[in-house]
């Protein structure tokens, strides 16, 4: 079934080096994948396996040394200035470091009237621009009249990372990207944002691919999950026979590695 | 019952800040640990864990002010002491703290072993730097780390070494009490792993005689610690062994936050996380009547009139909720009906 739906980004051969020599380091090595429209992809992996340059090619920020991207079909096209904001108006990310994501002279108002500009609202009267940045506020639980004026490094990491999920709100990308969306605040807080990601999704038909080392994250959200070791992808399937049917030492490894409440946590293997 | 290490009885701390507000983010904190057992604190950012953390070790500077209570570390109630002999005497060598960001924290100019050295030598100048040495290495042995660590400045260590060095460092005095804020939040899980098993096993050998683990990950508590604290807005809202607090919440903070636990155990992907709507009020000025009332599902206007104590019900076990036991009970087993 979930084979009929649409493609939305497949890679081929995808392959990034960083360096020179013997200091090279193969971030990213021939990954093959093909995420489909409105499936729930995540990443998973442990620190150094390259998740994150994976999300910078996919994004466009970082070119690849090797290999294809595919963009509904089509051989993804970036190569000038114009095609390259056409392809960001598509795809989004949240990142890993909230606090690295932000210009720290932007007040936070022109962090969204940004985003309401890349929407081709620039000649909306600006009542109706404060209207959409205060809707996109209220939907992550953050108070627009608060935050007016303030600079992003006055918030806190969770507000941070909730700010980013209302300027996904107001530019609803085809493709999210969210790296370790959660992982800079509490338990409590990531139930709030999974609960609005999902929510843009069946509202939006946004298609998020969740990259994290949080293997219960990734169980919990995705359909289908990728699982990823030293720049390569070992295993991948739906969430279901990935983590509950592991066939990888490595997979083992991850999931055994996470505190569980029900079974048994092992110390004795590291 | 056994011998008690650290007795914290009504200890009330605040900010004063620039604009001369109080922020009141430790609220009458009372807890006991005895020897040999763990304390886990959790409840979400900003709820007041890592100054509840600086206040017990007796040592403030500002914004943080000392407001009220006692701190009694193995008989030595240091909330009377001076700061300075606290400095001295208390910190590294009865209560040893790691911050939040520790790891970053490690002068990136220094191997690992200057760093000891400054640490020994800063309470007992009279220490060769060879006795250092010697210590340390054994210590860091005795604990898993390659001695070679030592050698190496923090840029050469991946994150989870450097935390496992930290750890180290910080008991390098052998005190009493440990605690240790969120220590492996930024780290894989296999990191996170290695960092648990090392402060286990701190315990298991006597290193440390108590400790105190904060973080909001309850699956990590419930592995690590004993007991499980629950604050909220400044306040503890619930006290239990780490079992109850997890499978048998009172709060309905509580009880709201081991709805929002993520374990990829079979069965998770059929339950629906529960996020608790809402965000804590402003501890500049906090509500008078129960904290949590604003964002709880079960509040009745009584629970806005007046604070709500803290109510003992035996077994070490205490809540802070107007509902008596058997009620709150009563009410999740009819909702967990309603939801199956
Ligand atoms: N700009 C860069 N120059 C050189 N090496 C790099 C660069 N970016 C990443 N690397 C290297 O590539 C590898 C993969 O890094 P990457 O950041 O993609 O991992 P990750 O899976 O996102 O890790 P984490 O979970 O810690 O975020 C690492 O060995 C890293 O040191
Ligand atoms: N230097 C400060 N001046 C004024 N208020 C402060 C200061 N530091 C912290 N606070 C406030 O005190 C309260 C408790 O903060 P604290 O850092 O103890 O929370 P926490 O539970 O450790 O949160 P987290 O999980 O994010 O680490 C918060 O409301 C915070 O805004
Ligand atoms: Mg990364
Ligand atoms: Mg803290």
């Amino acid at each position: 079934m979930l084979d009929e739906r649409k493609p939305c980004l497949r890679g081929r051969g995808l392959t990034k080096v960083f360096g020179l020599g013997r200091s090279k380091t193969v971030a990213v090595d021939h990954v093959d994948f093909d995420f489909k429209e409105g499936e729930v992809i995540s990443i998973v992996g442990e620190s150094g396996s390259g998740k994150t340059t994976l999300a910078k090619m996919l994004l466009g920020l970082i070119n690849p040394t090797e290999g294809e991207i595919y963009f509904q079909g089509k051989r993804r096209d970036i190569s000038s200035n114009r095609k390259r904001k056409a392809y960001w108006k598509q795809i989004q990310a949240i990142f890993q470091d909230p606090f690295a994501s932000y210009n720290i002279f932007n007040k936070i108002d022109s962090v969204l009237l940004d985003c309401i500009n890349m929407i081709g609202g620039k000649r909306l009267p600006h009542e109706k621009k404060v209207e959409m940045m205060a809707e996109a506020c209220g939907f992550v639980n953050l108070k627009y009249e608060e935050l007016t004026n303030k600079y992003p490094f006055e918030l806190s990491g969770g507000q941070q990372q909730r700010l980013m999920l209302a300027r996904v709100f107001i530019l609803k990308p085809k493709i999210l990207v969210a790296d370790e969306p959660t992982s800079m605040i509490d338990a409590c807080s990531r139930a709030t944002i999974l609960d609005m990601l999902m929510q843009l999704r069946s509202e939006g038909g946004m298609t998020p691919i969740f990259i994290t080392h949080d293997i219960g994250l990734a169980y919990y959200v995705s359909d289908t999950v990728y699982i990823m070791e030293k720049g390569r992808f070992v295993e991948s399937g739906s969430a279901d026979d990935v983590i509950l049917k592991p066939q990888e030492p490595y997979t083992k490894r991850l999931i055994s590695d996470v505190p569980k409440i029900y079974e048994e946590w092992d110390l004795s293997t590291v | 019952m056994n011998r008690v290490i650290l007795d914290v009885r009504g200890l009330t701390t605040k900010y004063i800040t620039r604009y001369r507000e109080n922020v009141y983010a430790v609220d009458g904190v009372s807890l006991q640990i005895e020897e040999g057992k763990s304390l886990g604190i959790a409840g979400e950012s900003g709820c007041g864990k890592s100054t509840l953390a600086l206040s017990l070790m007796g040592y403030y500077f500002p914004p943080l002010h000392y407001t009220s209570g006692e701190i009694i570390i193995d008989g030595i109630n240091i909330s009377k002491m001076k700061p300075d002999d606290v400095r001295k005497s208390i910190l590294g060598r009865e209560i040893a703290y790691i911050p939040q960001s520790a790891m970053n924290a490690l002068n990136p100019t220094q191997r690992i072993i200057n760093f000891v050295e400054d640490v020994v030598q800063a309470h007992d100048s009279s220490v060769s730097k060879k006795a250092i040495y010697e210590k340390a290495k054994e210590l860091f042995e005795s604990l898993g780390l390659p001695a070679e660590v030592l050698h190496k400045y923090p840029v050469e260590l991946s994150g989870g070494m450097k935390q496992r060095t930290v750890i180290a460092i910080s008991v390098l005095l052998l005190p009493q009490v440990l605690i240790a804020d969120e220590p492996s939040s930024a780290l894989d899980v296999t990191s996170q792993k290695m960092v648990i098993k090392m402060l286990r096993n701190l315990m298991e050998i006597g290193y440390i005689k108590a400790m105190i683990f904060i973080t909001h990950e309850l699956p990590l508590l419930y592995n690590v610690t004993d007991d499980i604290m629950v604050m909220y807005a400044g306040q503890i809202v619930e006290k239990a062994s780490a079992h109850d607090a997890v499978f048998d919440p009172l709060h309905p903070y509580s009880k709201g936050l081991m709805g929002s636990i993520i374990v990829p155990e079979e069965g998770l992907r059929s339950t629906k996380l529960t996020a608790i709507p809402g965000v804590p009020p402003n501890l500049k000025n906090p509500p008078s009547g129960c904290r949590f009332a604003e964002r709880c599902k079960y509040a009745k206007p009584e629970c806005t009139v007046t604070a709500i104590p803290l109510r003992e019900i035996g077994n070490g076990r205490a809540y802070r909720c107007i509902f008596p036991e058997d009620e709150l009970r009563r009410m999740y087993a009819k909702e967990a009906a309603q939801h199956a």
